[in-house]
């Protein structure tokens, strides 16, 4: 099986402190590898490396083939990170930031009203400003311009957080449907009852380090 | 449990004292044995500091664009050569700042005034305010190579802006010369000896700065050693806390 | 056109676009800049008292007041972004950074020619200024040049102030001595232009050349830097 991230003695630094003390992990193409823990314990850290947002300050890392060391921008274009904040543009309708999402990849305006529909920003909501949405809503708005990234790798940080029973359920049925067109998941949460279902292997995380994993 | 390192070795000693010897043999020349200007008098005197100042200043620039074109271009990204970009640029500062005082003193004494918008003073005004922006970049944090990447693009936009800053204002000013050259130092008629203590001065301050480098490279690579020895006891914190 | 520059073109007009769509929904150059440099030119107007004096100095006042607007009209363009982590999530989808440059540079330019030509027409009614047809086309081609090379330099260091906290206080710093030529250069343009204080209209061309060699200079940089400015 292709290993999509593999972390070995990982590192990072957030302002000189230590947000990761020393990470391996590894993890397969197709699997959803779920990361538990406290508050701090450096689940988002994980995340934003795999990302290549955070650079690794010791150890080594690759996703997908690339060193996280050395090339850690060109990481970025088969990786989709959905992290606390949602990327939206607050001025612009769910329409308007979709379809800019999409324009920067290419992606046409079928598939811009498709990722809509899935998420159910189409309708009503699609001409409303993303100031205007609740925090669920601007949730839905940032998956959906997640979906029309078409991405490789997904990085999910607290995704089912603000939406209701039925936005998650929608939420597994695109992550399922994700991973069988291969493509890989990773996400933290504290839905841990919900996401233990939806996973393939779980991982907790605490004070930096991985202290556990269970399939 | 702290240990004290000094940054000197023995080749910095031997630069230092040949640097205090260089510097008295300056000052003696300066003050006492050179003659005095037949127009200015004395107060020439105030050229064998201020122009290896800004001699130093330059220096110290041009050294801090080369040392962060390096630090780009070589693959390892050795952090020696942003630490000398860094700490050539802190000296660079305070020898502009030492060349626009005793330039300002100079004017004053000259011609009476403290400042005009000539245009070399203009440029080096703006080449403090360029280099001390750079400074404050250098200052944001995060790691050593965030920090050496971010410093090498300021330098290099400096290298850039520099010589545009400079062309405009020279531009800028010879349209708008007034009758008197502004420059002290531009009527001084320099004999022999004079013109000698000038090259020393620029010899002198060139060792100094020398000296100032190494001890303040060596000092920041302390620093940063120290605080990556935080990290160590960061990261064992950390580890210690999560066992529990 | 190789891939990679039909991508950069991609990326940049829905960049442009994404950010001149944002300022005509919060109309926020509008409502808010234009009043604050408007506010500018009066005050400049209390300072230096004179009318004669200000007739003569017109042009700089402009170009200043131009300047100081734009400090914040580049700090909204990139608060927009890190609002809620937009810039971030460009950048972890590899977003091609020379097409975020591109692209937000093209619109700050816009915004930023906006607000010159109001500030002129402000100029010819508060300080009685009357530049002749040649002066008109003159000033228009300096405004035009000029606002091109600083789209590009605001952009650059915009991006820089935009990372983490506690930058977005370094842009003044670090933008306006970088925008120095600038200044120097459209002044003397329009001063050329409005005939100020015995100015003629051919002396200021030499200085929309300089002008040409800043944007030149800034926008090959800023293609180059962009990309690792916005890092983290």
């Amino acid at each position: 099986m292709e290993t999509v991230v593999e972390l070995s003695g990982v590192v990072a630094v957030l302002s000189n402190f230590p947000a990761l003390a020393g990470i391996d992990l590894v993890v397969h193409r197709g699997e959803i590898v779920l990361l538990h823990g406290p508050n701090g314990a450096g689940k988002t850290s994980v995340l934003r490396v795999c990302a290549g947002l955070l650079p690794i300050e010791r150890g080594e890392g690759s996703v997908m083939g690339v060193n996280l060391r050395t090339h850690r921008e060109s990481v970025r274009e088969q990786v989709g990170l959905l992290g606390h904040s949602n990327g939206l543009y607050l001025e612009l309708t769910v329409t308007q930031n979709v379809s800019f999402w999409a324009s920067t990849v290419g992606a046409t305006a079928q598939e811009v009203a498709l990722a809509m529909q899935r998420m159910k920003i189409d309708g009503r909501l699609a001409h409303v400003k993303a100031s205007q949405l609740s925090a669920g809503q601007r949730r839905r708005c940032a998956l959906a311009s997640l979906i029309v990234r078409r991405a490789s790798l997904w990085l999910l940080d607290e995704p089912h957080a603000g939406l209701d029973t039925a936005g998650q359920d929608e939420l597994d049925a695109i992550l399922q449907s994700a991973v069988s067109s291969g493509a890989t998941v990773v996400l933290a949460s504290h839905e841990t009852q919900r996401s233990r279902l939806l996973a393939t292997r779980v991982i907790k995380v605490d004070g930096g380090l991985i202290s556990g994993s269970e399939s | 449990m702290t240990t004290t390192q000094s940054t000197a070795t023995p080749t910095t000693q031997k630069l230092g004292i040949a640097t205090a010897i260089a510097v008295i043999f300056l000052v003696l020349s300066g003050l006492i044995f050179s003659a005095e200007d037949v127009v200015q008098g004395s107060t020439v005197r105030m050229m064998y500091v201020h122009v290896p100042s800004i001699w130093v200043a330059y220096l110290a620039f041009g050294l801090t664009a080369l040392c962060s074109a390096v630090y780009v271009s070589n693959r390892s990204r050795s952090l020696i050569w942003d630490r000398f970009a860094g700490a050539s640029a802190e000296i660079g500062v305070l020898f502009v700042a030492i060349s626009l005082v005793t330039g300002s003193l100079w004017g004053r004494l000259t011609w009476g005034t403290f400042w005009v918008w000539d245009a070399r003073l203009t440029s080096t005004a703006f080449l403090f305010i360029t280099y001390i922006g750079y400074l404050a970049v250098r200052r944001l944090g995060g790691t050593f190579s965030q920090r050496a990447r971010r410093s090498a693009i300021m330098a290099l936009l400096a290298v850039l802006e520099i010589p545009l800053v400079h062309f405009s204002v020279n531009l800028w000013r010879t349209l708008h010369q007034k009758a008197s050259i502004a420059d002290p130092n531009a009527k001084v008629q320099l004999d022999g000896f004079m013109l000698f203590t000038l090259f020393w001065g620029l010899v002198s301050f060139s060792m100094l700065f020398a000296w100032l480098l190494i001890h303040r490279q060596r000092l920041m690579a302390l620093e940063d050693a120290v605080q990556d020895q935080g990290l160590d006891r960061a990261i064992q914190e950390r580890r210690t806390e999560a066992g529990r | 056109m190789t891939s990679r520059m039909q991508t950069v073109r991609r990326v940049s007009l829905a960049v442009v676009r994404k950010d001149l769509r944002i300022e005509w929904s919060s109309k926020v150059l509008l409502n808010q800049v234009a009043p604050f440099s408007l506010v500018i030119m009066i005050m400049f107007a209390f300072a230096l008292d004179n009318e004669g004096i200000l007739q003569r100095v017109a042009p700089g006042l402009v170009w200043l007041a131009t300047l100081f607007s734009m400090l914040v009209i580049v700090q909204r363009s990139f608060a927009v972004e890190t609002a809620d982590g937009a810039l971030d999530a460009l950048r972890v989808a590899g977003t091609e950074p020379l097409g975020i440059f591109i692209g937000k540079s093209l619109a700050l330019m816009v915004q930023l020619l906006a607000l010159e030509l109001m500030l002129l027409a402000i100029a010819l009614v508060l300080y009685a200024v009357e530049p002749t047809a040649m002066g008109y086309a003159e000033t228009f081609a300096t405004m035009l040049i000029a606002t091109i090379g600083l789209g590009f330099v605001g952009t650059l260091y915009g991006g820089l102030g935009a990372g983490a906290r506690g930058r977005e206080t370094l842009l003044p710093l670090l933008l306006l001595p970088a925008v120095a030529p600038v200044l120097i250069g459209a002044t003397r343009a329009t001063e050329a232009a409005f005939g100020s204080g015995g100015a003629q209209s051919s002396e200021g061309w030499p200085w929309i050349g300089l002008l040409a060699v800043f944007a030149g200079v800034f926008g090959a940089v800023g293609a180059l830097a962009f990309g690792p400015m916005i890092e983290e």
